[in-house]
C-alpha cells in the first residue's frame, strides 16, 4: 500500500519558519501529506520536528510561511482551530490527570457538555473497534504507560480527525505493544485518514511509513520512500555524516571477577500514591561488565536509581553493597566516597544546576570525593583547580560550547550530557550507574558516550545502565535485565537476548523467572 | 501593538548591575509625581528628602546608625533568599535578640567589666537564632510555610516585648513609663568617633558581616551549597546537600544576625528596652536585600540608601509638614520597581507591531528583521 502520487494533498506546508531568539528552529519547511498515507517526519533531537508539529497544531505561531488544508490557505492560531479543521495530535508527554478516570480525562478535552456515560460508551466502542482495548472507568493512575497512550489516541480519534499527528509514539511501548499500534495505524490509513508519524527509530519508519520527510538543523534535507532506503542511508540523511559504530570487545573472565555492586532484596514502599514500589530486587554487577536494565518508562526505574544512588536511604544497610561493603545506610556522598558515581536521567535540575557554570557543576558531584583537590582550608573553593579540571573534561569528552565556562543551560542537551558523563568518568569510578545515558542526545554524541561507558567497564569497573532504548542496551550491555512494575528480571546474557524476549519481559511476562518466559517466547 | 518578553540565553550581567539604578530612577519619577500631587515642588522636596539629611558630618553618623541594623539583617536574609528560604520574620528575631541580649544589663546590673558587652552580643545572637529556629523546626518537621510562620512570630515577639517592659522588667523608678532601667556603662556599645557623631560599633559589625558573607557566598563550599539548594534543590540533593540542614543553617544564620542587630540597637542607640525598639528594620531589610541584588556588598550600599529614606521622611515631615509615612511609600515603591526591573536580567523586551493576520503579511512584517537578528 504505497503512496499514490495522484492522490490529493490533505495538508501542504510551504516555507514555514519559526525563530526563537537567535535560533532558527524551522527554516522554510516544505511538507506535503496526501490523503490516506502514513508520512514519517524524521530527524534527530533538536532537528525541529516538535517545533514544526506545534505550528501545525496551533500551539506555536510561525514567523512566516503558508499552510494549505485541502487546498485552501489556513491560519492555525490555536489547538482549537486545528481540531476544528480535523487535525488531531497525540503528544509524546501525556497530559492526563492521574486521579481521574480515562473517561473523565476524555470528557475534559472534548469539553462539549455530553455526559460522562455517553463518552465512556463511545470510547469503549471506538477502542475495541480499533483493537486498542480500554476500560473507560479505570483510574489513569492505575494504568500502564501503554494504556495511557491509548487514552490519548482514543481521545484524538473521538474528534474524527482527518490528520493524526503522533509524536514518538513507540518510545514508551514494548515491541509487542508497538506492533499493536502499527496495526491500528494501518487500519486508520485504510479508512483514508492521514498520519504524520514522528520518530527517530528507522526500522519502524521503514516498516509502516509510505513517505518520509527528513529534517536536519531545522531544514528539510530530503523527501524519500523509506521502503527503498536502508536504515543506514536514512541515518546518514538525519545525521549528515557517518556515525561511528560502537565497538564492544567481548568481556573475559567476568564470572570470577569481584562483584563491585550488589543489590540484595531491595524493597521500597511507594513515596507517593502513584509511585512504583520496588519489590525484592536482586542484581550483581561485576568488575569489567556492563549490565543493562530495560523497561518501559515509569516501571520503577527512577525509584530504583534514587535508592541505589543514596538520594533515598535504605532501612536494610545490606540491600545495597558497594565493593563488598554495606552501603544502604549511606548518603549519596558516602556512596561516592566508596567509589560509586551516578548520572541521573534529568540533566537540567538534577544532574546539573541549569544556571550555574560548568565548573560549578563539576563541584556539584565531586566536592566530597575530590575534597583535597577542590576545597582548601576553611572551606574555601579552589576555583583555579576546579576550572582546569572542568576544562580537562570538556576536552576529553569533546564538549562543544560557546564560552570558556558557560552556564549548563546554555549547552545543547547532547553536549551537557557529555559533560555530565565525563564529570564522573574523570574520577575513574569503580561503580558507575547511569540512567538514560543518551536520552535526547544526537547520534554522534550518543556513540561517544556509549563507547566511553564500555571502555570504563573494560578497564575494570562495574557499569549499570538503565535505559528505555533497546537498541542502546543491545549495543552496550553484556547482559540485560528488565524492570517491570517494580520488579527486576534475572539478567539475560547478551548472546541469548533478543528484542522479542526482552520485549515480553517488558510487557510483564513473569519477571524474576526469565528462563521460564524464554520457553514461552 | 503588544509587548513580548523574550528569554535571554544567559542572564545579562549588564542589567544585573543596571537594574537597581533603573529602579531607583523610576522611584524618583514616581516620587516626583507624588510630591506634585501633594502640592509640593518636587525639586524642593527632593533636596530636603535626599540631600539635606546627609550634608553634615554628624548627619552621616545618624545615617550609619540607621543603616547598621538594616545591613546586618539584610546580609542574613540574603543568604536565606539565595537558598530559596523565605524568612520574613527578621523583625521578630531582631526583637528577641534585643530581649535576650538585655538579660545581663537588666537582671544583673551589678555585673560590670569588659566581659559584659561580648556576652550581651553573644546572647543577642543566640536569642535571634533561637527565635528563628521555630519556623525552621516547623518547616522541617511539619512542612509548614515558613513565610507565614516567621511573619506571624513577629507579632508574638512585639507583644512579648511590650509585656516584658510593662511587666516583669519595668524599671521601678520609671514613674510608670514602660521601659527597663538604663544600661550600665559597660553594657553600652561604644561610639566610634564620639567627637564627630553618634555612630557606634554596630556599623562596623554590619560591614564585617557583609564582607564575611560575601566571602562565604562567592568563595566557600558552604556558599556554593546555599546557591545550589536555592536554584535547583534536586541537583542539591544529588550533590549530597541536605534540605533540612540548609533550612536550619539559613534560619539560624539570619536569626543570629538579626539578633545581633537588635542587641546592638538597644545597647548602642537606645540604651534600654522600650515597647518599640525598631521602626520596622526587619521588614525594610527585605527591601535592602533585594535592592542589593542579594549580594552582601551591594547590600551595604542599599542599606545606606534605605537608611536615607528614613532620615528623609523625618526631614520632610518637619520641613514641609508631609507625613513621615512618605518614607514607607518610598520604600514600597523602591521594592516594587526593583522586583520589576529584575525581569530585565533574564528577559529582553520586544515590541511587536501587529498581530499576525495573514501569513504573507507576517512574512513581510516580521521575518526580515528577525532573520537578520538570528544570523
Amino acid at each position: 500500500m504505497s503512496a499514490n502520487h495522484d492522490r490529493a494533498n490533505l495538508l501542504e506546508v510551504r516555507g514555514l519558519t519559526k525563530i526563537f531568539g537567535t535560533l532558527t528552529a524551522c527554516d522554510h519547511i516544505d511538507l506535503n501529506i496526501a490523503k490516506g498515507e502514513i508520512h514519517a517526519l524524521l530527524g534527530e533531537n533538536g532537528a525541529g520536528k516538535s517545533t514544526l508539529v506545534k505550528m501545525l497544531f496551533g500551539s506555536l505561531e510561525p514567523n512566516s510561511g503558508e499552510i494549505f488544508w485541502d487546498g485552501k490557505p489556513v491560519t492555525i492560531t490555536s489547538p482549537g482551530v486545528a481540531k476544528k479543521l480535523g487535525i488531531g495530535m497525540v503528544f509524546q508527554h501525556f497530559s492526563l490527570f492521574e486521579a481521574l478516570t480515562a473517561a473523565e480525562n476524555i470528557a475534559l478535552s472534548l469539553n462539549d457538555g455530553s455526559p460522562i456515560s455517553t463518552i465512556a460508551a463511545k470510547a469503549r466502542a471506538l477502542s475495541f473497534s480499533y483493537g486498542l482495548p480500554l476500560d473507560p472507568d479505570s483510574l489513569v493512575g492505575d494504568l500502564s504507560v501503554g494504556e495511557r497512550q491509548r487514552i490519548e489516541i482514543i481521545r484524538c480519534l473521538l474528534q474524527t480527525p482527518q490528520l493524526i499527528i503522533l509524536d514518538e509514539p513507540t518510545s514508551v511501548l514494548t515491541p509487542q505493544e508497538a506492533d499493536k499500534l502499527f496495526e491500528t495505524l494501518e487500519r486508520l490509513r485504510a479508512e483514508g485518514k492521514s498520519i504524520l508519524y514522528i520518530s527517530h527509530r528507522l526500522e519502524e519508519v521503514k516498516r509502516i511509513c509510505d513517505r518520509a520527510t527528513v529534517l536536519r538543523h531545522g531544514k528539510v534535507v530530503g523527501h524519500c520512500n523509506p521502503r527503498q532506503e536502508t536504515a543506514s542511508s536514512l541515518a546518514r540523511m538525519m545525521v549528515g555524516s557517518e556515525v561511528k559504530a560502537v565497538v564492544r570487545a567481548p568481556a573475559e573472565g567476568i564470572e570470577t571477577a569481584p562483584a563491585l555492586l550488589e543489590i540484595r532484596g531491595l524493597t521500597r514502599k511507594p513515596a507517593t500514591p502513584f509511585a512504583i514500589p520496588l519489590k525484592n530486587i536482586n542484581l550483581t554487577v561485576r568488575a569489567g561488565e556492563v549490565i543493562g536494565i530495560a523497561g518501559v518508562a515509569g516501571n520503577g526505574q527512577g525509584e530504583f536509581f534514587e535508592s541505589v544512588s543514596g538520594e533515598v536511604l535504605q532501612q536494610d544497610a545490606g540491600s545495597v553493597r558497594i565493593r563488598g561493603k554495606d552501603a544502604g545506610g549511606l548518603s549519596i556522598t558516602g556512596r561516592r566516597l566508596m567509589g560509586a558515581a551516578f548520572v541521573p536521567e534529568e540533566r537540567l535540575g538534577h544532574g546539573a544546576a541549569p544556571r550555574m557554570k560548568l565548573s560549578e557543576n563539576l563541584l556539584l558531584s565531586r566536592h566530597a570525593t575530590d575534597g583535597k583537590a577542590f576545597v582548601g582550608s576553611g572551606g574555601m573553593v579552589k576555583n583555579g583547580a576546579v576550572y582546569s579540571a572542568a576544562q580537562r573534561i570538556i576536552t576529553a569528552m569533546d564538549v562543544r560550547k560557546s564560552a570558556p565556562d558557560p552556564e549548563a543551560a546554555a549547552l545543547s542537551g547532547g553536549n551537557l550530557q557529555k559533560f555530565i558523563v565525563g564529570r564522573e568518568l574523570d574520577r575513574k569510578p569503580s561503580v558507575m550507574i547511569v540512567n538514560q545515558p543518551t536520552w535526547g542526545v544526537d547520534a554522534g554524541a550518543a556513540a561517544h558516550i556509549r563507547q566511553a561507558l564500555i571502555e570504563l567497564a573494560r578497564s575494570g569497573s562495574a557499569v549499570l545502565v538503565i535505559s528505555q532504548d533497546l537498541d542502546e542496551l543491545f549495543e552496550l550491555s553484556d547482559a540485560i535485565a528488565v524492570m517491570h512494575n517494580g520488579e527486576l528480571s534475572t539478567p539475560l546474557p547478551i548472546a541469548e537476548a533478543t528484542f522479542e524476549k526482552v520485549g515480553l519481559l517488558m510487557g510483564g511476562a513473569e519477571p524474576g523467572h526469565a528462563e521460564h518466559s524464554l520457553e514461552v517466547a | 501593538m503588544r509587548i513580548e518578553l523574550v528569554k535571554r540565553p544567559q542572564r545579562s550581567a549588564l542589567f544585573s548591575v543596571l537594574s537597581p539604578f533603573i529602579a531607583f530612577a523610576l522611584t524618583i519619577i514616581a516620587g516626583a509625581i507624588m510630591f506634585a500631587l501633594l502640592g509640593v515642588n518636587p525639586l524642593n522636596a527632593f533636596e530636603i528628602y535626599f540631600v539635606e539629611p546627609i550634608s553634615q558630618v554628624w548627619q552621616l553618623h545618624e545615617l550609619a546608625i540607621k543603616a547598621a541594623p538594616l545591613i546586618l539583617i539584610a546580609v542574613g536574609l540574603s543568604v536565606c533568599y539565595r537558598a530559596n528560604i523565605w524568612n520574613i520574620g527578621a523583625e521578630g528575631q531582631f526583637i528577641f535578640g534585643a530581649i535576650f541580649g538585655s538579660i545581663i544589663p537588666v537582671l544583673f546590673p551589678g555585673f560590670e567589666g569588659p566581659l559584659v558587652l561580648p556576652l550581651m552580643l553573644l546572647f543577642g545572637m543566640v536569642g535571634g537564632a533561637l527565635y528563628a529556629s521555630i519556623p525552621a523546626l516547623l518547616k522541617t518537621r511539619f512542612g509548614t510555610n515558613e513565610i507565614l510562620t516567621s511573619l506571624m512570630l513577629v507579632y508574638v515577639a512585639q507583644l512579648f516585648l511590650d509585656w516584658t517592659v510593662r511587666g516583669p522588667w519595668r524599671d521601678p523608678q520609671s514613674h510608670g513609663f514602660p521601659q527597663t532601667i538604663q544600661f550600665g556603662d559597660s553594657a553600652v556599645l561604644p561610639e566610634l568617633m564620639p567627637d564627630a557623631g553618634r555612630a557606634n560599633w554596630g556599623f562596623v559589625f554590619a560591614l564585617v558581616a557583609a564582607v564575611l558573607a560575601w566571602l562565604m557566598m562567592g568563595r566557600m563550599l558552604k556558599g556554593f551549597e546555599v546557591r545550589v539548594m536555592g536554584s535547583s534543590p534536586r541537583a542539591g540533593r544529588f550533590a549530597g546537600f541536605g534540605f533540612n540542614r540548609m533550612v536550619f543553617f539559613a534560619f539560624l544564620l539570619s536569626g543570629a544576625l538579626a539578633g545581633l542587630a537588635g542587641i546592638s540597637e538597644v545597647s548602642g542607640a537606645i540604651g534600654q528596652l522600650q515597647p518599640v525598639i525598631s521602626p520596622g528594620y526587619g521588614f525594610t531589610a527585605i527591601i535592602v536585600a533585594f535592592l542589593g541584588r542579594l549580594n552582601p556588598l551591594g547590600i551595604v550600599a542599599a542599606g545606606l540608601v534605605l537608611a536615607l529614606t528614613y532620615l528623609g521622611g523625618e526631614a520632610v515631615q518637619s520641613a514641609l509638614g508631609i507625613s513621615d509615612k512618605v518614607a514607607r511609600v518610598f520604600q514600597g515603591m523602591l521594592l516594587f520597581f526593583v522586583l520589576g526591573c529584575d525581569t530585565l536580567i533574564h528577559y529582553r523586551i520586544r515590541l511587536i507591531g501587529m498581530a499576525l493576520t495573514k501569513p504573507n503579511d507576517a512574512a513581510k512584517l516580521e521575518a526580515a528583521p528577525k532573520l537578520e537578528e538570528a544570523r
